[in-house]
């Protein structure tokens, strides 16, 4: 299954690819940081003495 | 029940716990649904040929690097007014995303540009206003990173966000406010043709519908994304405030 994209192929298959590698890699950042992030602070908190 | 009750941080990490999941989620079913009927299922256009299916990313990349900057400048007004500390961090995730969608908006128009108009660049009106809003995101994000105290630096960027305000306004209504340059005015949501008073053209339903999906994906991811982020922010606040505690005792 393709789409006819006749002779704008480069052009349609470069702005999804670039749109698409742009949001993939804002995504996987952002999912890293928020996981690094609570890591960070579960060993944080684990390291505060019991009240 | 009060809205201001989220700007407890704690009361905001329980509620949004809940949502980030279920966010993400109908980001990617919308977005999936939208492109892909998009790319496989709709015609070329008679003028444009197919280059018209870079639409469903131009349209709600371009509509959401405008609105990410709208919702940073509420936040920052809630900071500046009420000091929520939490609303400052929201602003403060929101960036990224923004210059993202503004850059993926810049990218895929010149993409779309060369072989409509000729040219990957003109300075017109709303490009360069875009091009602008763009130079705005990096440096908000900048001015976050240079200053070490975070609630001078939330204030600092709470007021460039208000002057880059009128930039992202700017880049909304730059065709209505010069009409010359290349890039067409509004094609797809308009007053006009909510009242009935409108003559020119706008986008058919066979376009317009995946574009909507395509829309509604972008507005979840944003959604999703923002709450993601501004959750990281409010643990690395916390992380810095034990930090501090632990080098006092």
């Amino acid at each position: 299954m393709m789409a006819e994209l006749g002779k704008h192929t480069f052009e349609v298959l470069l702005a999804y690819a670039g749109s698409l590698a742009l949001l993939a890699a804002l995504v996987s950042v952002s999912i890293a940081q928020a996981r690094r992030g609570k890591q960070r602070l579960d060993e944080a908190e684990a390291r505060q003495p019991a009240k | 029940m009060s809205l201001w009750e989220y700007a407890n941080p704690r009361k905001f990490m329980t509620t949004t716990d809940r949502m980030v999941g279920p966010a993400f989620w109908l980001a990617g079913i919308c977005l999936l649904a939208g492109l892909i009927w998009g790319f496989f299922f709709t015609p070329n256009d008679f003028r444009q040929g197919a280059t018209v299916k870079i639409i469903y990313l131009h349209v709600p990349s371009a509509m959401m690097a405008i609105n990410a900057w709208v919702m940073m400048l509420v936040a920052s007004l809630i900071w500046l007014v009420r000091r929520h500390h939490v609303s400052a961090l929201a602003a403060k995730a929101a960036a990224p995303i923004g210059m993202t969608m503004t850059l993926i908006a810049i990218f895929t128009g010149a993409v779309w540009g060369q072989p409509t108009w000729g040219t990957w660049w003109e300075w017109d009106p709303r490009l360069t206003s875009f091009l602008i809003l763009l130079l705005f995101y990096f440096g908000y994000m900048a001015l976050w990173s240079a200053v070490d105290d975070p609630d001078t630096a939330a204030d600092l960027t709470s007021y460039l966000c208000l002057v880059g305000s009128i930039f992202a306004i700017l880049s909304r209504y730059a065709v209505n406010f010069w009409n010359q340059g290349l890039h067409q005015g509004s094609s797809v949501f308009r007053a006009a043709a909510v009242t009935g008073t409108d003559t020119e053209e706008k986008v058919s339903n066979v376009f317009f519908l995946p574009l909507l999906l395509s829309m509604a994906g972008f507005v979840a991811l944003f959604i999703a994304l923002v709450l993601l982020r501004t959750r990281s922010e409010v643990r690395l606040r916390r992380i810095h405030a034990l930090e501090t505690k632990e080098r006092m005792a």
